[in-house]
């Protein structure tokens, strides 16, 4: 029993300093995370004007609503990118600094290094995202009076585990294929938000591609926090989106693990921990 | 008590060989066997592409092994890694660090892998850096304005802080200068006596060998063809030095280069 506890605090002790390196990156390269949120704030307004647009340009819309929809839409694409980015440097950043091996040999166990950069990422991404809402919503007189942003977080962070599960999936590509892997992230990020109703109604999309949203935590996402923000829909009513991503979440995460545990796998077979140039 | 128990371990990486379409597979170890008792420090000269790296990463659990097995403290490398990474820690030919992190935070990131709480790495990293030698005043100094022998330093604290029973070693002082490489063997003596460690040596230094191990193997193309005391080495192939051992063993001298190791 008291090994037990001890191997448990030891894990939580691992835990923690996933997070806390993690903390030390963001403080010394501080500049430019500023330059890449200013980066995401352009991206982001670039999105969100096209609602203004079109309405400038003779289109008969709700600018208030579409605005605000691009907006929801815009933010959970930066902040599915952080998730992504953060775990998928699980294996890129350390190899290319040759601190993997140094990782992967110590005695913690991998579920919990996982998890360490998981928290770290949604953190991390949900501070950014709140920030970048804040921002851009700024650009615009929006009037969001029902809005239940305390709701639409608790679906951001319950989506979080899917995210999470899936970005473990992903961040195991460096290991397979070192030069391309990291990039294979992003074409995961927009395949997940394209069939989910990222900037549209998922109605629009073809039948298969609907299907597909349907197994997406990014739609329950989007569509839960457009009702918190929209409609001031209230936990009870976000259930319907809540439960898929529970259920979602918790197939993602063992098969994130275990699609990791084979690409190590394959990479210890193959020699492909070593940085090589 | 026997430390490491390897046996007929074996190694092949899938390599494209020029146009051909079709991988083939290059041994980088062929049936290597040896056992190193507790407390002992054994060398293992070898030129690049020897397979020495390879050996040790296999020990570190850094890779899969194709054939045979090992144990480390009776632990088994495959079924029982994570009681492996217990027991070791490595310091490599390149300082691996995030460079613009300090001292202090590496090693307080590799420690906390191992349990190691901010309460108990606060007082001992200052206390191991200085050591091996690291001015602990410069700990908060990012990597990157570290020299080369200074960054292997905190390479060497990187392995003790966690106090392994079985320290591999693989080329620790190539590229440092004079002063440093004495340092850095003058440190692995010392660990020997206060920590009761267990070295496992890897390098291509026939001076580093001979003043650090106990006994020292020969590894050739990926097999181990020698392993035993200097003088018995030099006795049974009866020359007068280490040099004249490794040329009367493998056919060459150390200084060749055999070509890149996996």
């Amino acid at each position: 029993m008291r090994g037990a506890a001890q191997s448990l605090r030891a894990e939580l002790v691992g835990l923690a300093g996933v997070v806390e390196r993690n903390a030390y990156l963001v403080r010394r390269y501080l500049w430019w995370e500023l330059a890449f949120f200013l980066w995401t704030v352009a991206n982001t307004l670039t999105i969100v004007f096209i609602a203004e647009g079109v309405e400038a340009t003779g289109g008969r819309i709700d600018v208030q609503e579409t605005t605000t929809v691009l907006l929801i839409g815009a933010v959970m694409w930066a902040y599915l990118g952080m998730i992504f980015e953060i775990l998928t440097e699980t294996v890129a950043w350390e190899r290319w600094e040759g601190t993997i091996e140094y990782t992967f040999m110590a005695p913690l166990s991998r579920s919990v290094h996982l998890a360490g950069m998981g928290l770290f990422a949604v953190v991390y991404g949900l501070v950014q995202s709140v920030l970048l809402f804040a921002v851009v919503a700024s650009f615009f007189d929006l009037s969001l009076p029902e809005a239940n942003f305390v709701g639409a977080l608790v679906v951001l962070a319950v989506a979080s585990v899917s995210f999470v599960g899936i970005g473990m999936m992903t961040s195991v590509l460096p290991l397979v294929s070192p030069e391309k892997g990291t990039q294979l992230g992003f074409v995961a990020q927009g395949v997940l938000l394209v069939v989910s109703g990222v900037y549209y109604p998922v109605s629009v999309l073809p039948e298969w591609m609907q299907w597909l949203a349907t197994i997406s935590p990014a739609t329950y996402a989007l569509e839960g926090t457009r009702d918190a923000i929209l409609a001031g829909a209230g936990l009870g009513e976000l259930w319907d989106e809540l439960w898929p991503l529970f259920v979602i979440g918790a197939v993602s995460i063992p098969l994130g693990l275990g699609v990791f545990r084979l690409g190590e796998r394959h990479a210890k077979r193959h020699g492909k921990l070593k940085r090589s140039g | 008590m026997t430390a490491v128990h390897v046996s007929e371990l074996r190694k092949e990486f899938l390599r494209r060989n020029g146009r051909r379409v079709r991988r083939e597979r290059v041994p980088a170890l062929r049936d290597v066997s040896f056992t190193i008792e507790r407390g002992e420090c054994v060398a293992i000269l070898g030129q690049n592409g020897s397979g020495k790296s390879t050996l040790v990463r296999l020990l570190s659990t850094l890779l899969l092994a194709d054939g045979g097995s090992a144990t480390i403290f009776g632990h088994d490398l495959g079924r029982d890694s994570r009681a492996v990474r217990r027991l070791i820690n490595r310091v490599s030919v390149e300082a691996s660090f995030f460079k613009k992190m300090s001292s202090a935070e590496n090693l307080a990131y590799a420690a906390r892998f191992y349990g190691m709480t901010p309460a108990q790495t606060g007082p001992r990293i200052p206390e191991i850096l200085e050591r091996v030698g690291f001015p602990a005043s410069r700990r908060r100094e990012p990597m990157e304005n570290l020299s080369r022998g200074m960054q292997q330093k905190v390479a060497l604290a990187r392995a003790l802080l966690t106090a392994p029973v079985l320290l591999l070693l693989d080329e620790p002082t190539t590229g440092l200068d004079p002063r440093s490489r004495l340092e850095v063997r003058d440190f692995i003596r010392q660990v020997r006596k206060t920590h009761d460690a267990t070295v496992l040596l890897c390098t291509h230094d026939l001076d580093e060998a001979e003043a650090l191990a106990d006994r020292i193997g020969i590894l050739d193309r990926g097999r181990l063809v020698c392993l035993a005391t200097p003088e018995e080495l030099k006795a049974a192939y009866g020359v007068e030095t280490l040099e004249g051992v490794f040329f009367a063993a493998t056919g060459r001298a150390l200084e060749d280069d055999e070509g890149e190791e996996e």
